[in-house]
């Protein structure tokens, strides 16, 4: 039985459209204003109706099965797969596919921050801009190769993640997440106007790409199986020391921290552990990008760069190292398909933020459960 | 020179500070860092553009352009309190139950949509503000104040009283002010939440919308990412002051700009923007209430 939609929603769907419509004709004239009118009175008509028939609930409280599940099947054929990639698609997929593999790495560090330990950090960016920048400036000023400065560049990621978790983890949930966004755009900041260093605005040019064993990885398949094996290795690091000790008192921490200190957990030391192991894999993100695009300039570590991220670990589903991955290779590979509507893309994520948040808050593979996704 | 810098300072604080009054309301009722205020800001910015530029176009500026101001900023006034309360019934009424992190994502969202929407429709270009009001002013030593620092140093003065007033006299304010307390409690006593929620939106955006306007008329560009840096320092004033008190707001948000003109004035221009995050780091490090707030006790 399909319910009726009741008198009320009708009018304030009604309202709202009306109102968004009018909100949009300075913008755009009276024809898109209508067009406009028309579309969100049937979304939010389509809303209503589905919070009648409880879709909403439903598709909240889907249980995707946990992947540890089909392990023994899916994890080797998945790993062929990805192994066979480059042999037959074109070069342009594989820089997508590079690309995935950076922002998945991007992902399993925030996540560690983020979706373990519960401390909010919307300026993730800048310890990949760090990782980037110190590749860039030890290549083109000291000469230091990719190998040499993969420790460093990660190192140099986890120590500013250390120095900025050691005054900021006096603070908690919205405080934190505004002071790691201000450290964010101050390490922009730097990098835009430390001519010297940095060469400003303009960037630096010419980075090497890593040679191995003496045979340059400068094409992109070789590229790629380089970033592949890095990410497979840090699956397994993080899965391990999510396993370990280490993640359940991160977990423990998220759930309540408290409880978990009343439980002789030292908190502060797992904080800062969470911050430093989580900027670590940034720093190493940050290197396989420069090196990748022997290019890098402020452009790339912005604001907008530290929610993407946060966006992947959303929609995969917090606190989930699958999820992450799950999510980084969607709103990476999902651009890309949706070429011919690029321009509207940014808008398309910024209303899917939104839907997300109303529909399935705790994201695909869900059933996180948290301080921020508690029921 | 020193003195020339505290007026400007103190034009942008005021700015600043009324655009941190809607954060520190929102703040103060729903817990909620409202980062499509900034957006709300810079909406307000293009719209007092685009009906100045209609006016132009229509003749009303040619006849009297003080008068084309004003309704200008009417206009934008209700058109952004409008936006504001769409956004907050749209995207965090149905995440008012919600755990925290879900409106927070939802606002950043709303964010990103705002500013996309604008660069769409306007361009990713500068725009330019079609009045350029010059650099006619009161001159007092070596000093030039123009008189568009003056209207816009009084305009955020008698806005920062009104609003002063409204809260601290009308009965919708002392409504404001209890559900801020407690918002279960404020049902209880027959205060209608979602109604106060809704005002407190639309007192806030039509505040940023004139900030917006004025900002447009002083600088005389515009862009479309000019929402997010002024929001977090507005953000930053609100936290300095001591987040959800309004006179700690006003406070926070002239000490910042004062701050700002004066250390891009003797340290560096290029870092100026900087100045306010290295400010929030040390406030919140420091005295996370900032100074008008109260410690409150942590809830259990």
């Amino acid at each position: 039985m399909i319910p009726k939609i009741k008198k009320t929603d009708t009018r304030s769907s009604f309202f709202i459209a009306l109102l968004s419509a009018l909100l949009f004709l300075p913008f755009k004239g009276i024809k898109p204003a209508g067009i406009m009118f028309i579309s969100i009175f049937i979304l939010l008509s389509a809303i209503s109706l589905l919070k009648k028939t409880k879709v909403i609930d439903v598709i909240k409280a889907i249980r995707i099965p946990k992947i540890e599940r089909f392990r023994t099947f899916s994890v080797p054929a998945m790993l062929i797969l990805f192994m066979t990639f480059p042999l037959i698609l074109k070069d342009y997929y594989i820089d997508v596919l590079i690309m995935s593999g950076i922002y998945i790495l991007l992902a399993l560090g925030l996540n560690i921050i983020v979706g373990f330990t519960g401390l909010l950090n919307l300026g993730f960016a800048a310890f990949y801009a760090i990782g980037a920048y110190t590749y860039a400036i030890f290549n083109t000023k000291v000469g230091l190769g990719f190998w040499a400065s993969l420790p460093i560049s990660a190192s140099f990621a986890a120590i500013a993640g250390l120095l900025l978790a050691i005054p900021a983890l006096r603070l908690r949930g919205d405080y934190l997440a505004i002071v790691t966004l201000g450290f964010g755009e101050i390490v922009r900041l730097i990098l835009n106007n430390w001519d010297s260093l940095t060469n400003g605005p303009n960037g630096i040019t010419g980075i090497a790409r890593p040679l191995f064993a003496g045979f340059s990885l400068a094409q992109l398949k070789y590229y790629y199986y380089l970033v592949f094996i890095i990410v497979i290795f840090s699956i397994v690091i993080i899965r391990r020391i999510e396993l370990s000790r280490i993640g359940r008192a991160w977990i423990a921490i998220k759930e309540n921290e408290i409880a978990a200190s009343s439980m002789g957990i030292n908190t502060t030391k797992y904080k800062l552990y969470a911050f430093t192991f989580g900027t670590f894999w940034a720093g190493i993100a940050g290197i396989l990008f420069s090196a990748k695009m022997q290019f890098v300039s402020p452009e790339s570590f912005t604001f907008m760069e530290s929610i993407l991220i946060l966006s992947m670990i959303i929609l995969g589903g917090i606190g989930n190292t699958y999820g992450a991955i799950i999510g980084a290779f969607i709103l990476v590979i999902l651009p890309e398909v949706l070429r011919e509507v690029q321009l509207y893309r940014m808008l398309i994520l910024g209303i899917g933020l939104v839907f997300l948040m109303i529909f399935r808050p705790q994201g695909i593979l869900g059933g996180a459960k948290g301080v921020y996704f508690r029921g | 020179m020193l003195l020339q810098q505290l007026i400007n300072g103190l034009t942008l604080g005021g700015v600043y500070a009324i655009i941190a009054i809607g954060y520190t309301m929102v703040y103060g009722i729903l817990e909620l860092i409202n980062f499509a205020h900034g957006e709300i800001y810079m909406l307000g910015a293009y719209l007092g553009i685009i009906f100045l530029s209609f006016f132009t176009v229509i003749g009303l500026t040619a006849v009297s352009l003080p008068l084309a101001f004003i309704l200008t900023i009417i206009l934008t006034v209700i058109f952004c309190s409008a936006y504001g309360f769409t956004i907050e019934k749209v995207a965090y009424r149905p995440l008012r139950n919600a755990p925290r992190l879900s409106p927070l994502i939802s606002a950043i969202g709303v964010s990103i949509f705002l500013q996309n929407y604008v660069m769409l429709t306007q361009g990713a270009t500068d725009k330019v503000f079609p009045h350029r009001f010059g650099e006619s002013g009161i001159q007092f030593m070596d000093v030039n104040i123009t008189y568009l620092q003056v209207i816009i140093i009084s305009v955020s003065g008698l806005l920062m009283f009104s609003l002063h007033l409204f809260i601290q006299k009308t009965r919708i304010g002392k409504a404001m002010r209890a559900t801020a307390q407690d918002k279960t409690m404020a049902a209880l006593v027959g205060i209608n939440v979602d109604s106060i929620i809704s005002v407190t939106f639309l007192i806030g955006a039509g505040l940023a919308a004139v900030a917006g306007v004025m900002v447009a008329s002083y600088y005389g560009l515009v862009n479309y990412f000019i929402g997010y840096i002024a929001g977090i320092k507005a953000f930053t004033a609100a936290v300095l002051g001591g987040i959800g008190n309004i006179p700690g707001a006003m406070l926070g948000g002239i000490i910042l700009g004062l701050m700002e003109s004066i250390g891009a004035a003797y340290i560096s221009s290029e870092y100026k923007d900087a100045y306010a995050f290295v400010m929030l780091i040390i406030i919140l490090l420091i005295k996370p209430t900032g100074i008008l707030g109260k410690a409150t006790e942590e809830k259990v």
